[in-house]
């Protein structure tokens, strides 16, 4: 039921709504729309180092796009190979933090109230730890010179190190660790509150766990674990610190090349083009996590 | 459904006075267009199953929602614009609302700060709304450790403090055991007769309604289907909705033959003797009609009658002894059940008719109600 | 069949919270190491941490970085709270589907998205108007600010969902006005909420390397900033003491936030 009145100043209500929705509005909107105009202009010396896309002079209005950058972007196969890879690692994370993750927020979703919350205290703990510097832990354990490669040397295990640290496997490792408590949280908000007696009907009704799980607790959770996919792989696809510190100079993603193409390369409407195409092109897997959270909060009314 | 129209009286009495008031949420016509009177110092109540439109009602009363059209009058004034804080009216809610962070003090307090009450005069008033109520030695106490019946009282405490013009109350007893219901009942009366409001509140309990309205309206569908004192909606239901909602009742449909003012006379195919009322109907001969018969009023014999009108005969299905009255089931000749109500001081159980004995029902002539809906 | 599904279980948790814990217990057990090496323990030593509290350049990242996250924590929570109460309770009104896509699009969008977006923002904005004069302080709590808001929309959103509509309502029927309902009966019933959402922020704005780089200027280096510019360069052990005392100070509050959590459910 809507709780509306007519109020003596009729735009109280309004001003209840509107005033956020303008800071988004200026603070989100606004600068993409920006980062749409800046992809379309072109480059040069100076400060900023972009043309305006209108100029008026003489009375007369000027409009140039320019269209170098998605020129650019679409015959240069580099960034289509590197989009393609960010997608990938993407897809290897999100699938490894679903392995690791799923069974983990299950037992913990399964045990006794006092262990659940110790056990919910501990994947809390690392969630709200730095993460710059729990991948820089990664660093020391990986290195050719690191405690992993002295602990396998030291038990005899391998005789040259293993070369880890600054390959993919390392930003695998990486990404991993750092997105599995983002998809283990929301999983396990929603095997929490699973009906016990859901399981023990199908028990019941002659299923075994193993079918129990597939046919019943695997559909159930599905909204929570589509969530909690989405939220580690769309982050994943545009990820910068940790391919940085872990990755080799061939682990191309797509933000470590907007950070080039605007750091290193001072080109910011080639970065801004590279930009708006990632947004389009995150877009689909976006939409559909808005979609399955407004779905979650439409059933939860 | 034709309901029988409520008079739309004028009078200086009128205290409370909706509109033709209609509320409809999207597709759905929660409220078909209401008028209903109250009167001042009267406990009057909404009565209807879940869905009816009496909680619509009751909100649009409290200012929660604003009605799609009509007019919402009190004590001359019109409301029908007015924020729910701004009317004097309050509601005592069914969950009862009490603020859980605030002391059972603090929470009556809250509505006289809101006025600006100054503060030596706030704390006399909770004291005295809590008096009221027999809760003044919990003063301190926080809601959760109260029992339900003690929050109850200090929810009343707060919506009496403030003394509105009107009360509302959403079903003040569903969430108290059966129990204590009944004392709960008479004491929450005895309350508001001290204190004089004028008082609506909603229930799907006729029991309820019953006990403690002056008058009420019974509701379906968004539409009051008939106003009244309980006696009248009981022994007069205005329609058939009424009649098996209030109490249950048997009910004979056939024609009108004889059509004289003082009683008439109807055929049914239920029973082979007519039907006799023996009072006048606004309805003309040869009309289908409805005849409605509590079961109280039917008496079961192994003789026949000597009337040549209501009475009929059948085989009893089913006999339950309820401690004051039995309760017979008893199909007639032509197929229909009707049920009965004899008082067990009339009959000794083990001379009383059993199942799948034939027996005589019959009623005198001031029993029937004759219902044209 | 039970022994297995208990065998199958301590598994499960002993390599799962391992995976969780190993690089954390390394890191804290490496910054009490002697040697510069993170990788051979020579003997146990507290000269990282003496190195930490004398290293001025870490100190005033760290200062700058705790004051730009109070800022936004703060103005976060405020904004936050207002679209999530506005989310939660106003209805569905036009814009709503645009209203909730703008609020989740910090969550789930590359960081590196926002950074650049904002910074050309500011970058117009300096053409335009002359402000702001370069990059700063500012800056960076406006792109912390439009990140955490996000976060404490959703947090907070959730919250009042969950909120007994009938107190609000009991409120306005005994004479406040929506105003006053949402200050004296809104806030206070949802504070607990509202401690999580700034500590949210809070550890948000602390930690965040991209946006800050892009949004930055000279003067204004934040904690990640230097810590990340000095891991770039190879291990540093006054990082690792860095990172325990970060740690213990994490631990500490998470596990007092849950005790009141849970003191709080018991006396209701």
């Amino acid at each position: 039921m809507r709780m509306r009145w007519p109020l003596p100043r009729p735009s109280a209500r309004q001003w209840a709504i509107w005033v956020p929705y303008l800071w988004l509005a200026l603070f989100l909107l606004v600068p993409f729309l920006l980062v749409l105009k800046i992809s379309l202009s072109d480059l040069q010396f100076g400060i900023p180092p972009y043309t305006p896309i209108a100029t008026l002079e003489d009375d007369t209005l000027q409009l140039a796009l320019h269209l170098r950058g998605y020129v650019l972007l679409f015959t240069d196969s580099l960034y289509a190979a590197v989009y393609l890879n960010s997608v990938k690692m993407a897809l290897v994370t999100t699938v490894c933090c679903v392995l690791i993750g799923y069974p983990l927020a299950w037992q913990i979703a399964r045990s006794r109230p006092e262990i659940r919350n110790l056990l919910l205290l501990g994947v809390i703990l690392p969630f709200w730890t730095s993460l710059l510097l729990r991948v820089y832990a990664w660093v020391g354990i990986l290195r050719n010179d690191g405690l992993l490669n002295n602990l396998l040397m030291g038990l005899g295990l391998i005789d040259s190190p293993l070369e880890i640290y600054r390959t993919d496997l390392a930003v695998y490792v990486g990404l991993v660790y750092a997105y599995l408590p983002f998809f283990i949280l929301p999983l396990y908000a929603n095997l929490v509150k699973l009906d016990q007696r859901l399981i023990e009907a199908a028990h019941d009704l002659g299923a075994r766990p193993w079918a129990t799980f597939r046919q019943v607790v695997l559909p159930l959770s599905m909204p929570g674990a589509v969530a909690g996919a989405m939220l580690v792989f769309i982050p994943s696809v545009g990820e910068y610190v940790i391919p940085e510190m872990l990755g080799g100079a061939n682990t191309l993603m797509m933000g470590r090349v907007m950070w080039n193409e605007f750091f290193n390369n001072a080109d910011w409407p080639m970065a801004a083009a590279v930009t708006c195409v990632m947004v389009l092109l995150l877009l689909v897997p976006l939409t559909l996590f808005q979609y399955s959270s407004a779905r979650q909060l439409e059933r939860s009314r | 459904m034709e309901t029988r129209s409520v008079p739309l009286s004028g009078g200086v009495d009128d205290f409370v006075r909706m509109d033709e008031v209609v509320k409809i949420f999207g597709d759905t016509v929660a409220v078909r267009s209401v008028n209903l009177t109250v009167r001042r110092h009267e406990i009057f109540a909404l009565l209807g199953s879940s869905g009816c439109g009496k909680t619509t009602l009751l909100r649009m009363l409290a200012g929660f929602e604003e009605p799609t059209s009509g007019r919402i009058i009190l004590d001359n004034e019109d409301i029908t614009a007015l924020p729910p804080y701004r009317r004097p009216v309050n509601m005592m809610f069914q969950s009862y609302a009490l603020f859980p962070h605030m002391t059972v003090e603090a929470n009556v307090a809250f509505g006289l700060k809101q006025e600006g009450v100054p503060r030596h005069e706030i704390q006399g008033r909770v004291f005295e709304a809590l008096d009221l109520v027999q809760m003044a030695g919990h003063a301190r106490r926080k809601p959760h450790q109260l029992s339900g019946g003690q929050q109850q009282r200090v929810a009343l405490a707060r919506s009496l403090v403030k003394r509105p013009k009107l009360l509302l109350l959403d079903e003040p007893m569903s969430a108290l055991d059966k129990q204590i219901r009944q004392a709960t009942q008479i004491e929450l009366l005895r309350i508001l007769d001290q204190v004089g409001v004028t008082c609506i509140l909603v229930t799907h309990d006729q029991e309820e309604a019953m006990t403690m309205a002056s008058r009420l309206a019974v509701m379906t569908e968004g539409q009051i289907m008939q106003c009244g004192t309980p006696h009248e909606v009981y022994a007069f239901p205005a329609n058939r909705f009424v009649a098996g909602f209030i109490g249950s009742t048997n009910l004979f449909t056939g024609i009108i033959v004889v059509d004289q003012p003082d009683h008439v006379l109807i055929e049914t195919d239920a029973l082979t003797r007519p039907l006799y009322v023996s009072h006048g109907v606004s309805e003309p001969l040869g009309m289908a009609v409805h005849v409605s018969i509590r079961p109280e009023h039917l008496r079961i014999s192994r003789q026949m009658p000597q009337s040549d009108s209501n009475w009929g005969h059948g085989m009893v299905t089913h006999v339950a002894w309820m401690g004051s009255y039995a309760r017979y089931q008893v199909r007639l000749d032509a197929g229909q059940v009707i049920e009965a109500s004899i008082p067990t001081l009339e009959w000794n159980p083990a001379e009383a008719p059993g199942v799948d004995e034939e027996v005589y029902v019959a009623w005198s002539h001031d029993a029937g109600t004759v219902l044209a809906s | 069949m039970r022994h297995a599904g208990r065998g199958v279980r301590w598994a499960t948790l002993a390599l799962g919270y391992g995976f969780l814990y190993v690089p954390i217990v390394c890191l804290m057990v490496f910054s009490f190491n002697d040697s510069k090496l993170m990788t051979v323990w020579t003997g146990f030593s507290l000269r990282w941490y003496v190195e930490l509290f004398q290293d001025q350049t870490l100190l005033a990242a760290a200062r700058l970085s705790l004051v730009i996250a109070t800022l936004t924590a703060t103005a976060a929570l405020c904004i936050g709270t207002w679209a999530g109460y506005v989310l939660a309770r106003m209805g569905r009104f036009r814009g709503f589907g645009l209203y909730i896509g703008m609020l989740g699009a910090p969550l789930v969008m590359p960081e590196v998205v926002l950074g650049i977006s904002l910074l050309l923002m500011f970058v117009e904005l300096s053409k335009v108007v002359g402000w702001p004069d370069g990059n700063g302080l500012f800056t960076i709590w406006v792109g912390h600010v439009t990140l955490c808001t996000a976060y404490v929309a959703v947090i907070i959103q959730s919250r009042v969902r969950d909120l007994d509509r009938s107190l609000e309502e009991a409120a306005l029927d005994l004479g406040a006005t929506p105003l006053r309902v949402f200050f004296r009966i809104t806030l206070p019933l949802i504070a607990p909420a509202l401690v999580a959402a700034w500590l949210l922020a809070f550890t948000l704005s602390l930690d965040d390397v991209v946006i800050a780089s892009f949004l930055s200027g000279p003067g204004y280096t934040t904690l990640p900033l230097e810590v990340f510019s000095r891991v770039r360069l190879g291990l540093k052990p006054e990082i690792n003491a860095l990172a325990t005392l970060f740690i213990l100070a994490v631990a500490i509050v998470v596990v007092a936030l849950n005790r009141l959590q849970i003191r709080a459910a018991q006396s209701q």
